[in-house]
């Protein structure tokens, strides 16, 4: 029974000391003085703002990236103890007391810090000598972009960590595949990889090409297993379906969840909250919420509304009508009807209020019990202020001539009937008797004479029109578009028949509660979607660089100068590194080419499983420096050179690769061999030289002279500062 | 024309038997007469022309060996079997092919007095052939010239290309975002339907395929619309048609290279890339296409052992000649004709550079002479180097309330105009430099200048004021009063290129003026200013000094009656240069057809779906109304259709790769919608997913193209589908009738939509689709569509 303590119990354990060494001295040479310099270093400035709305619980919009990476960064507030309590408005300011500028830093660190044992493990799973591994290892160490990149609360080294991870991953998954398919390791690989994609997915929007990288090489995978005639269909299918799931549909899954995570955390209203939908605004606290608390849902004959246009752009503004009339004969020489004018405004104001009025009778108030408006009745709209109604007519509308103008009627006793009857078409109707409903229902107002639809232009009016935007009755164009959609905002019973008392009661604020709540998956979609198109203005800075510059490290940023002294830091990479490695992905693609030509004419220079591991090897590292590089060329947002870090980072992985791929196969003789071999550590020594020349630029922490800064502008292109005295 | 496909059908029934060669067919071959299209063509109608060529350049003897060698032959009707079996052996894609042409032979040897009944059945069915395809082409010239004269007005984009056509007539020359080949006629339209007829039949070697094919395009009204009127998509239509039938006829002949046919094919493929690229640039994704397949074609041929480096080097020799060569010179001789014509100065000169348009007749740059170097007190326009940005231009109004300093303003402008002239002054002195009696100064890099308005007399300035579209640079205004301003109007002149030495040198010198007192450098941003402005292009000065061409300019107009001019035709730019800037605008054209912010504009996920149309005339009721929409019955099927064939082929593919053994029909059928299917796949994919990458305006026309490939890959499908469905029906009496009162259900469908839609291509009048009374009453089936 107690036979187990004849044996001795045994630990046996082996530790690779050179993973354990490059941990070390990467978490030395990311961690070392990390909270200096106690300023907003470049970016930071912009992730700041959002880590405070975090901290404040305050709902923002971001059309950068995905919340993940941000919520990252706020975690590291949150250990820190962050109130949220600064002015992220100007690079270089310095940081006050209740700032944890050591525990924000802290995880884009770590990640960086990580990145080096990674590197040495991917390289080692692909089938690489240590030594191969190591040399990978100790590039990323000492590559300096990287190291900055890192040592700042940015989100640049946080993806590099995730996308290493998941080739990573994948590897080890790749590497038990052949040995035990469905032991818990190769399940926890799989999952990992899954889980890690969709990390890199969550921080930054092109984290999406290593998943796709990834993907595609499972997939090639996944096709040799369909061929493998060895195994049965039950177990190919097996095969098949677990990587779908830990592929596809966990990443799908873990993205949602970032975002369950992110509007659980943001409940509270804040400056963003215009640009969503009103529906999205009242599930938040205060803001909207609070205004439309308690409105009737139902619009009824008589009810008060502010209508918003659905479209919102450029601004959401609600349909608006004032005292003014348009003029008699505009600019160019066109007449107008000369009738009060209709525009959009975008803020709220007592002339937004419209009365929904039944055609058939005069009373302006809603009955007891109310008449429900529903779909494809015919209305009149009646301005609460000046009881006009709401008219359309064969008039061009004033800036957009191909569309009818959009007036309120003023009966001048001239041969123009009123033309003042709306069709409602609710479009997002379930069935078509539904009911208008406050800020649900989106609804199109389709007037009855003409059949135009009532529409924002969008293009704002001169000077007489107080420059508040156009509204026009649309007549071409009868498809569905968001600018001819129109939502209730506020929404209250009306209850006064003379139009004094009314005046009175459109000032007064609303009430009565009725509470709504919109499903997670219509919040996520609706976010998701306006995150994809809110536009950023393009705007011109002066460190953004074209993709072609990057490549030989043709630009520089500069991310912070010392307020007194000329301590300052710098974007900058290795020079050597980056030129070398960008050799060896051109050396790469054509041994590649050359090799492959050859095997076709039967000519096999490497034995095959040397050949598949070349072929993995450049599928994961020279791939993954395309899909991180090349698809930049299409975009047209402002670039700076730190987006070509992901990519950079494999290209470092490929160079030790193709070093020991030219060592082992190309040098014939041990003579050669040897040369090569004193040639590398020749050049790597440079690249060390090279790095510690650039330390000062990368850590700030030593003021250089004038002279030295000008030392070391080695190309004309790159921008150090030099104080001028 | 259904009817005569079907007494067609009958008659090849009738001669299917005696066609079949030698008797010796076992079993599951005789059901595999049954599953084919009956009395399968021996020699496909297109291939005609091939045969023509061919037989006397291979001996029949030679063609015996090919088939004892490598296949057993293919049994009644297995053409399509044999023509697309996978490869064995090391160069089996020649095996594969050789063994198509057995067949041919095989027909050739039977031709013997054993069988006497053969000689006039196959002549019967030439003739039956050649009937099918004149009635397909017949119909479809019936269909597109029925009502051409209608509408006697102008439509759509008639606007625009007719305007391009006068001006060919009268030697104008002008800017357009496309090439310039083929803005003449526009009845090739026709002619697309026999190609992709031809198209597929080379692809599947199914009558019943390219029927299904041509009437599915037939009896598209958009096709139809589009082909009616003076637009250049039919013409781009027919030029992508063409190069894929070619590039398909020349695969088919990959096992006889070098032959007359191969060398027609390969060439003909060759000219008619040079025409899709002429036409529009939407050409390109064809050449891509072919492109495409010529590298792998290539690839296989590399990896046949049995073809030495030289035989190699000739086929790679081949095909540059005949892809890249050729296609180039036919484009840069439109090119060289496009520029011949048109030599005459016109309204598009504005967009290219100053020394572009010296060669233009009638431009004021033509045989001109001018002063060469710049001195003080010449007067002179300054364009901006970065194309269609044009000259630095002021006028007489100043910049509205809350926009900057409230100055003159100051902008860039396309046109020749008496406003874009400056005078060239020093900065610290107001003499004039014109006084005959002071000595001529040159102006020289890197000095201090000023420059003055001649209209105007205001001084061009800049100060600490936000530009008023782009906010991070500095206002440009007008300042001071007959040249009289402050420190802010002064410049320093640097020269970029400064081979010529220091002075500054007209046309030749890059210059940047850069603002003394705040360090930015003048630019125009390339945004058009409001009303205000005269939607005339903002200009700014810029305080990121990057070299950008849009803070360069050159002097172009120079005049100063103490210099001696000098003759321009020394600056006239060679014949490359003019290709390459001539491409450069063109480009920077079609990218700037960005869509404004309210517009309207059609996605490419709304195309496929058939979401809504183009109005082409009239939208009242009371219009005679033209409206480019597809024929839905037809799109809609070819939606689906991609969708199953994407499946179909998948089962296949994994079924192949599984190592399943198929029955050979099924392996036959399943190589044809691999093969063939898979290049027409391909085809609508290069057609349609680059459009997602584009920024400019896109219209529902630019699918055209994709969905040419598209009806293809439909008709290709369900014949396959059918036969497939036929063959596992066997062993049923009716499962004969399954493929042919398929195919015939589907001609008749699309026939009879034909019927319900035509009104929108050949026009409608009366009142709109919403009232009971419209004769398009009830069609309206998506709420998207305007007619």
């Amino acid at each position: 029974m107690l036979g187990f303590l004849q044996q001795p119990v045994m630990v046996t354990a082996e530790v690779n000391l050179n993973m354990v060494a490059l941990t070390a001295v990467g978490l030395l040479s990311r961690l070392w003085q990390l909270a200096y310099p106690r300023a907003v270093v470049f970016d930071e400035v912009y992730y700041g703002q959002y880590i405070s709305f975090y901290m404040k619980r305050i709902f923002f919009l971001d059309g950068s990236g995905p919340p993940f990476g941000h919520m990252l960064l706020a975690l590291g507030g949150y250990l820190g103890g962050f109130d949220g309590n600064f002015l992220w408005n100007r690079i270089g300011a310095e940081y006050s007391s209740n700032v944890p500028v050591w525990s924000l830093r802290l995880l884009p660190a770590l990640s960086g810090a990580l990145s080096v044992p990674m590197a040495y493990e991917i390289v080692w799973e692909l089938g690489f000598s240590h030594c191969a591994a190591t040399g990978a290892a100790l590039l990323l160490l000492i590559e300096n972009a990287l190291i900055t990149q890192s040592r700042l609360m940015l989100l640049e080294s946080v993806l590099i960590f995730f996308n290493l991870l998941a080739v990573l991953s994948y590897l080890k998954f790749c590497n038990s595949q052949k040995h035990r398919p469905f032991s818990p390791r190769w399940w926890f690989w799989l999952v990992l990889t899954g889980v890690a994609c969709s990390c890199a997915v969550g921080i930054k929007y092109v984290g999406v090409f290593t998943y796709l990288l990834v993907l595609g090489v499972a997939a090639v995978h996944a096709w040799h297993v369909i061929g493998d005639q060895t195994l049965s269909n039950v177990r190919v299918l097996c095969h098949l379906l677990a990587r779908a799931a830990a592929l596809v549909v966990l990443p799908v899954l873990v993205y949602l969840l970032f975002f369950y995570i992110h509007l659980l955390l943001l409940c509270r209203s804040g400056p963003h909250d215009q640009i969503m939908s009103s529906a999205f605004q009242a599930s938040l606290e205060g803001g909207l919420a609070r205004v439309t608390q308690g409105q009737p849902l139902e619009v009824a004959f008589g009810s008060q509304v502010t209508l918003k246009n659905v479209f919102g752009q450029p601004v959401p503004c609600w349909l608006h009508s004032h005292q003014s009339t348009y003029p008699m004969i505009y600019e160019n020489g066109r007449g107008s009807s000369h009738q009060q004018q209709v525009t959009c405004y975008p803020f709220k104001d007592v002339n937004n209020w419209w009365i929904v009025k039944d055609p058939g009778r005069h009373q302006l108030v809603v009955n007891n019990p109310p008449r429900p408006v529903r779909h494809g009745d015919v209305v009149q709209l009646v301005h609460g202020m000046t009881t006009r109604l709401l008219n359309t007519h064969d008039v061009a509308a004033p800036l957009s001539p191909h569309a009818q103008e959009v007036s309120c009627y003023i009966d001048y006793n001239i041969s123009m009937p009123p033309q003042n009857l709306w069709r409602l078409d609710i479009v997002n109707r379930e069935s078509d008797t539904d009911v208008w409903k406050t800020i649900l229902s989106e609804v199109r107002f389709v007037h009855v004479n003409t059949s135009a639809i009532l529409k924002l232009s969008g293009v704002p009016l001169p000077d007489w029109g107080f420059r508040q935007l156009e509204v026009v009755g649309e007549k071409l164009f009868r498809g569905y578009h968001e600018s001819t959609v129109w939502n209730v905002e506020e929404h209250r019973y009306g209850r006064s028949q003379e139009q004094k008392e009314r005046e009175l009661e459109l000032h007064s604020p609303t009430q009565v509660d009725i509470s709504r709540n919109l499903s997670f998956m219509a919040r996520f979609s609706e976010l998701q979607w306006r995150m994809l198109t809110v536009r950023s203005d393009d705007s011109e800075h002066k460190y953004s660089s074209t993709p072609l510059d990057w490549v030989m490290l043709d630009t520089n940023i500069a991310y912070w100068l010392h307020p007194r002294t000329s301590a300052q830091i710098h974007l900058l990479g290795n020079v050597v590194i980056w030129a070398s490695a960008s050799l060896a992905t051109l050396v790469y693609a054509l041994l590649f080419i050359w090799y492959l030509l050859r095997r076709r004419r039967r000519v096999c220079d490497l034995p095959e499983d040397r050949w598949l591991r070349w072929v993995l090897a450049g599928a994961l590292c020279a791939g993954g420096w395309a899909v991180n590089y090349l698809p930049f060329f299409l975009m047209e947002k402002t670039l700076f050179l730190y987006h070509y870090l992901p990519a950079l980072t494999f290209q470092i992985l490929l160079l030790p690769v193709v070093l020991e791929h030219i060592s082992d196969h190309l040098c014939r003789s041990q003579l050669q061999r040897s040369l090569f071999t004193a040639l590398v550590v020749a050049w790597f020594t440079s690249a060390c030289h090279v790095s510690n020349m650039l330390r000062p630029l990368t850590y700030g922490d030593r003021s250089l002279s004038p002279s030295e800064l000008k030392a070391l502008r080695w190309k004309d292109s790159w921008d150090i500062l030099i104080r001028k005295y | 024309m259904l009817c005569a496909t079907s007494r067609l059908l009958a008659a090849r029934e009738a001669s299917a038997l005696p066609a079949h060669p030698r008797g010796r067919a076992p079993a599951p071959r005789s059901r595999r007469r049954e599953l084919h299209f009956p009395g399968h063509p021996e020699l496909p109608p297109g291939d005609f022309l091939v045969g023509r060529f061919t037989k006397p350049s291979v001996p029949t003897g030679r063609r015996v060996i090919l088939r004892k060698g490598r296949m057993p032959p293919a049994a009644g009707g297995g053409l399509a079997g044999s023509e697309l079996r996978p490869r064995r052996g090391r160069c089996g894609s020649q095996a594969a092919r050789a063994a198509g042409r057995d067949v041919a032979t095989e027909a050739a040897t039977a031709r013997s007095p054993k069988r006497p009944a053969l000689p006039s059945s196959r002549r019967f069915e030439a003739a039956g052939r050649w009937a099918l395809l004149a009635l397909v082409t017949l119909t479809s010239f019936a269909s597109r010239f029925h009502r051409l004269d209608q509408p006697p007005h102008i439509c759509w984009d008639e606007t625009h290309f007719g305007k391009m056509g006068s001006y060919y007539i009268n030697r104008t020359f002008f800017f357009d975002v496309h090439p310039p080949l083929g803005k003449f006629c526009a009845f090739l339209g026709s002619m697309l339907i026999p190609l992709a007829y031809l198209t597929v039949l080379e692809l599947s070697r199914s009558l019943s395929a390219a029927l299904l094919t041509a009437a599915l395009l037939t009896f598209d009204t958009g096709c139809l619309t589009l082909s009616q009127y003076i637009l250049l998509d039919p013409i781009l239509m027919f030029f992508i048609m063409a190069a894929m039938l070619s590039m398909v006829k020349y695969n088919s002949c990959a096992n006889r290279p070098f032959s007359a046919p191969w060398w027609f094919w390969l060439s003909l493929t060759g000219v008619n890339l040079a025409g899709a690229l002429g036409v529009k640039f939407v050409g390109l994704f064809i050449i891509l296409q072919v492109g495409w397949n010529t590298l792998s074609d290539l690839w296989h041929l590399f990896g046949d052992l049995s073809l030495s480096m030289v035989t190699l080097g000739k086929h790679l020799t081949a095909r540059i000649l005949c892809l890249i060569v050729l296609p180039l010179a036919l484009y840069i001789a439109t090119y060289a004709v496009h520029f011949m014509v048109l030599n005459k100065s016109g309204p598009g000169d504005g967009f290219f550079s100053s020394a572009f348009q010296a060669r233009l007749s009638g431009n004021n740059l033509h045989n001109a002479s001018i002063p060469e170097h710049l001195a003080y007190g010449s007067v002179i326009t300054v364009k901006n180097l970065r194309m269609a940005i044009g000259y630095l231009h002021s006028h007489r109004h100043f910049y509205p309330e809350g926009v900057g300093a409230r100055q003159q303003q100051v902008t860039t402008y396309l046109h020749k105009d008496y406003n874009n002239l400056w005078i060239i002054k020093k900065h610290n002195s107001n003499s004039d430099p014109l006084d005959p009696s002071l000595p001529v100064e040159f102006v020289r890099h890197g000095d201090i200048i000023r420059l003055e308005h001649k209209e105007t007399s205001r001084n061009l300035h800049s100060h600490y004021h936000e530009a008023p579209l782009t906010r991070k640079h500095y206002q440009v205004t007008g300042y001071g009063i007959n040249g009289s301003g402050d420190s802010n109007d002064f410049w320093r002149i640097e020269v970029i290129n400064r081979k010529f030495g220091n002075r500054i040198k007209v046309l030749r010198s890059r210059i940047r003026l850069i603002h003394l007192i705040t360090g930015c450098v003048l630019g125009s941003s390339g945004k058009v200013l409001p009303k205000w402005g005269w939607e005339q292009m903002e200009v700014t000065c810029t305080p990121y000094l990057k070299e950008t061409l849009s803070s360069i300019w050159n002097v172009e107009d120079h005049i100063n009656p103490k210099l001696p001019n000098i003759s321009l035709e020394v600056l006239q730019p060679s014949f490359p240069e003019i290709m390459l800037e001539s491409h450069m605008v063109m480009i920077r054209g079609n990218n700037g057809l960005k869509p404004k912010d309210n517009e309207f504009t059609s996605k490419p996920w709304h195309w496929p779906i058939n979401f809504q149309g183009l109005r082409f005339s009239g939208a009242n009721d009371t219009d005679f109304r033209v409206y480019l929409l597809g024929n839905p019955v037809v799109w809609w099927l070819n939606l689906l259709s991609i969708a199953l064939y994407v499946l179909s082929a998948s089962v296949f593919a994994v079924a192949v790769q599984r190592g399943a053994h198929l029955p050979v029909e099924v392996e036959g059928l399943s190589q044809v919608l691999l093969r063939g299917g898979g290049q027409l796949l391909f085809g609508w994919m290069m057609h349609y997913f680059p459009f997602f990458l584009m920024g400019r305006v896109l219209y529902f026309h630019h699918y055209f193209p994709a969905m040419l490939f598209s009806s293809m890959l439909t008709g290709l499908l369900w014949d396959t589908l059918l036969r497939l469905c036929a063959w596992s029906l066997a062993s049923y009496p009716l499962a004969r009738c399954v493929h042919v009162l398929g195919i015939l259900s589907l001609l008749l469908g699309t026939a009879y939509s034909f019927y319900l839609f035509h009104p929108l291509a050949y026009g409608m009048v009366g009142p709109l689709a919403q009232d009971p009374r419209s004769p398009m009453a009830g069609l309206r089936w998506l709420e998207s569509w305007d007619f």
